[in-house]
């Protein structure tokens, strides 16, 4: 176990390394001088000249690239022009924005999406099954984006209910901060909910064809015990991945929700950088994100291990993800 | 003589086994009622983008602005007008023309060159491998759509870069799928044989290794179309797609957003648009992956 988290853990290295080669030459695509970009039509050409200077345009590219790589590895991002203080700030101030959202949809999904997936399951071939089927295929094909705007109208337009943008401050109250969660959270939470019932539902229908599982009911075992106790237990391996999966997707591509309810994310934070024509903010989120994507598909494949040691991710590339 | 007519057989006997086959998946596609009422949706996309000019019933960039956000039905507008007074049932037919464009180029791009990649990946194997493996690992720890933001952030708007930006985005989940296919197919007996008898790499990989991974890939290219009209849409949505006044499902959905109270029709049926033709796809996507083989891991 600990040779396979080393291994693993090294091999974060280089995806880190083409990470940052491909977010570098990204922003280096950009037309013109990139400094003329970020300050706008007004600026001075002295102004571009001080600014490409301050971010190091003039010298040349290897250099340019190896500043940057030192940057990273001590956790320096730069300073945002727009915003006017680092960029490290920026994020520490808005990433845990999006991990409450992220994790309040993660939860509803686990909640609504798995015992949806199992009752599909249990009753195959009744029109519950068909039901949870035919909702999460629809939920798998949901642009989010569009149904955010339809919970606003319903919820905030016509019933006026809930508020539609914005985050709730936790001085105002559990309800208000939670009264402003909610719409972005059911949006967010819909495309993970449907997935988690569909993978459920085939990996149960899988297992429960075993024939350790009909032996089970031959012995005379109730049927809530086979599901639960011994179906359950092996369908919920693959589920793992999905939910690694889903969790640093919502993290990273939460970008559509934020911007629709103004939840202040990273999503919100790179939209409004773009913009801005703040490339330096953009460079670093993305980075960040990045980073975090990485990582949380590393603990999924060291869970993924410890829940099944069977399996053997050693010689794969890049394991779960 | 008689060994030539034995062989004749033969090869007869092969294109009948080969043409049930195809029978019989057919049969199979089209006996699973979703998988034809994808196609069915499938279908009605094409002929909408095909035949747009002849279905709209305005040109769709006219605009009237003594005509704006006009209700369903009102003075000969089928689902009323936005707040230029442009047709929105026009603008939804043309803007299917987008949908099908990016869905299949921007698919057919990443397939290409993932394809390509996890082909040399998966047979070359070693150092090449690892190299390329890397890379992939690097550009799949991009949440998918915001790769194609930040792409498309650098690049401006325009049909030819939402395409090129979500077909990017499109190429490591080809070069994974390929590249499996190929570990899994170059072990086999009947490749050992191939190349035990003298065949070329060239031979044994687009004769033998590239017709057998074509399932799993077509299944797999399916499902990414659906990908792809929703990425275009977001695009577009946050601003970054096709260029106005382009009629495009996401960028008349950021319109009807601001008018939800006026006109909420304009944000629904953009939005319906995009949900049916996304489910369609998908349910034949099931469909195909059923018929196929249902145990594909896709």
């Amino acid at each position: 176990m600990r040779t396979f988290l080393l291994k693993r853990s090294l091999q974060l290295i280089p995806t880190l390394f083409v990470v940052a080669v491909i977010v570098f030459f990204i922003t280096r695509m950009l037309p013109g001088n990139p400094a003329a970009v970020m300050l706008g039509p007004q600026a001075s050409a002295e102004d571009i000249a001080a600014y490409a200077e301050r971010l190091g345009l003039n010298d040349p590219i290897y250099q340019q690239f190896f500043d940057y790589l030192i940057n990273l590895v001590k956790f320096d991002f730069g300073n945002s022009l727009s915003y006017n203080q680092p960029i490290v700030n920026l994020i520490m101030e808005r990433f845990p924005n999006t991990v409450i959202l992220a994790v309040s949809a993660l939860l509803i999904a686990i909640i609504v999406g798995v015992p949806a997936g199992i009752l599909a399951a249990k009753k195959q071939n009744t029109i519950i099954d068909y039901l949870v089927t035919t909702l999460s295929l629809v939920g798998v094909s949901m642009p989010i984006f569009w149904l955010g705007v339809m919970l606003v109208l319903a919820f905030s337009v016509n019933l006026g209910w809930l508020p539609s943008t914005g985050m709730g401050s936790l001085d105002n109250g559990l309800w208000a901060f939670i009264r402003h969660l909610i719409l972005p959270s059911l949006a967010l939470a819909t495309i993970p909910t449907a997935q988690f019932a569909r993978v459920i539902r085939s990996s149960m229908l899988e297992t429960l064809s075993n024939d350790y599982i009909k032996a089970a009911r031959s012995k005379g075992l109730k049927e809530t015990f086979v599901i639960y106790k011994h179906a359950l237990k092996n369908a919920l391996t693959p589920l793992l991945t999905v939910i690694g999966l889903q969790f640093s997707n919502l993290l990273g591509g939460a970008v559509l929700t934020e911007t629709i309810f103004s939840w202040p994310g990273m999503g919100l934070l790179i939209v409004n950088a773009i913009d801005k024509r703040d490339f330096v903010v953009v460079q670093g989120s993305v980075i960040f994100i990045a980073i975090i994507y990485v990582v949380i598909n590393l603990i999924v494949d060291v869970l993924y291990k410890v829940v099944n040691p069977k399996v053997n991710l050693d010689g794969g590339s890049g394991g779960a993800n | 003589m008689v060994e030539v007519a034995n062989e004749l057989e033969q090869t007869r006997e092969l294109q009948y086994a080969k043409a049930r086959k195809e029978q019989a998946f057919t049969r199979k596609l089209l006996r699973n009622r979703f998988a034809a009422l994808g196609l069915g949706i499938i279908f009605l996309l094409i002929v909408t983008a095909i035949f747009a000019p002849l279905i709209a019933t305005h040109p769709p960039n006219q605009m009237d602005v003594t005509k704006s956000l006009l209700g369903p039905g009102s003075e000969g507008h089928l689902l009323g007008t936005d707040s230029y007074g442009r047709d929105t049932f026009s603008r939804i037919v043309y803007g299917s023309r987008i949908s099908l464009i990016v869905g299949i180029s921007a698919v057919l791009f990443g397939a290409f060159f993932g394809s390509m990649l996890g082909l040399i990946s998966g047979y070359v194997g070693g150092r090449t491998d690892a190299i390329i493996m890397r890379i992939i690992d690097g550009m799949m720890a991009f949440p998918f759509i915001l790769l194609a933001i930040v792409l498309m952030s650098v690049l401006g708007q325009g049909l030819v870069n939402v395409v090129i930006a979500i077909g990017v985005s499109n190429i490591p989940g080809f070069a994974r799928v390929i590249r499996g296919q190929v570990l899994t197919i170059k072990e086999s007996e009947y490749i050992e044989v191939t190349r035990s008898l003298g065949a070329r790499h060239g031979r044994i990989l687009f004769y033998h290794i590239v017709p057998n991974s074509m399932a799993p890939l077509i299944v797999y290219a399916t499902m990414s179309v659906a990908g792809a009209i929703i990425s275009e849409a977001s695009l577009s949505f946050l601003g970054l797609g096709v260029q106005p006044p382009t009629a495009s499902w996401g960028s008349m959905l950021q319109e009807g957003k601001d008018f939800l109270v006026l006109s909420p029709e304009l944000a629904t049926i953009s939005g319906l648009a995009i949900l049916i033709t996304v489910l369609g796809i998908n349910l034949f996507g099931d469909g195909l992956r059923d018929a196929l083989d249902p145990k594909m891991k896709v």
